[in-house]
């Protein structure tokens, strides 16, 4: 029991120590990337606009959830549940719209 | 089991917040940032039907979908983006200092991003306004400048303040979250050993930056490339 607890203790201690260049660095591609993804909307890239400004979306949101949300630094336990919860995420998504796609009167 | 109890009674001392169930406060607070992550779980998907509804509904209208999002306030809706990712940052920093146990740094972060999220909500009254003023709320009032589109363009408007009514109702409870710590910390009761509320509080509105990340170019930016 206090074998495990050590272990615990050890993985928590770890994710404390985020230093606050990380936190500043993330926040300065944040802007940089919303600056982006403004100018890049500007430009006609056809179906890729979309593909652009969510691709920069997802790309910021991966750096706030890893080091502002610390999953990074999280217990494996965490990040399978965030995992999953984007999982679920995906069958919401990907089945509702294999199903439109496939049945063109819906449309 | 005998063994556990000093052990208990060492490892928490500073506060003695340490609740029976819990071995440790590391499993406690593990624990707590578990359920956060769980209830964020059912946030994702419960913005994750309106993001549903306004692809097929986009699918469905892509044009005029696109020229509906042009009476967006580009410049407003960027400096709202800007304004949320800097509250982000001073959270992510109020949570730091209260981990190192600066609560004079934590009160300033706490009040900072208070003060970011209050300046967001402020723009995002201002375009809503603008918005009523220009008769674009859906219903009865909704007038659109071109007749084929007045239909798909009320469908993007309804979105447009169901998905950033909802976002904003959850800077309010944001808001609320951090004038409850904002009180606790004034009462000295975080420490580096005890922070937990802060810390999930954070995960809550980082959650909801996130939100906006995806909103923003979702309603501001898709019609820009045809102007």
């Amino acid at each position: 029991m206090s074998r495990q607890s050590a272990v615990h203790s050890r993985q928590v201690a770890e994710h404390h120590v985020v230093p606050v260049k990380i936190y500043v660095t993330v926040f300065v591609v944040l802007l940089v990337m919303t600056a982006t993804t403004t100018l890049v909307s500007g430009v006609d890239l056809g179906p890729w606009n979309t593909v652009v400004a969510l691709g920069i979306a997802v790309f910021k949101a991966t750096l706030v959830v890893l080091f502002f949300m610390h999953a990074r630094y999280s217990p494996p336990l965490t990040q399978i549940v965030i995992l999953g919860g984007l999982f679920w995420l995906a069958i919401l998504l990907l089945i509702t719209f294999s199903d439109f796609a496939t049945r063109g009167w819906l449309l | 089991m005998a063994d556990a109890i000093p052990e208990r009674a060492q490892g928490d001392s500073p506060s003695g917040r340490l609740q029976h169930q819990f071995e440790s406060m590391d499993q406690q607070k593990e624990a707590s940032s578990l359920g956060m992550w769980v209830f964020l779980v059912t946030e994702i998907l419960f913005f994750g039907g309106l993001f549903l509804a306004y692809t097929i509904y986009r699918w469905q209208n892509a044009r005029a979908f696109a020229h509906a999002s042009l009476h967006m306030d580009i410049a407003l809706g960027t400096v709202n983006t800007a304004v949320l990712i800097c509250s982000s940052l001073t959270m992510a920093m109020a949570v730091h200092s209260a981990a190192a146990g600066r609560r004079k740094l934590l009160i300033l972060f706490l009040v900072a991003t208070m003060i970011l999220g209050g300046a967001f909500l402020g723009i995002k009254a201002v375009e809503y306004t603008d918005h009523i003023r220009h008769h674009l709320f859906p219903g009865p009032g909704f007038h659109y400048a071109v007749p084929a589109d007045a239909r798909a363009a009320e469908m993007f408007f309804s979105l447009y303040f169901a998905m950033t009514g909802l976002h904003a109702l959850h800077m309010v409870v944001g808001l609320g979250l951090l004038t409850t710590l904002l009180v606790l910390a004034r009462r000295r009761r975080f420490s580096p050993g005890y922070h937990t509320p802060v810390e999930i509080s954070g995960l809550y509105w980082h959650f909801v930056d996130i939100v906006w990340i995806f909103l923003f170019p979702l309603l501001y930016l898709i019609g820009r490339h045809l102007k």
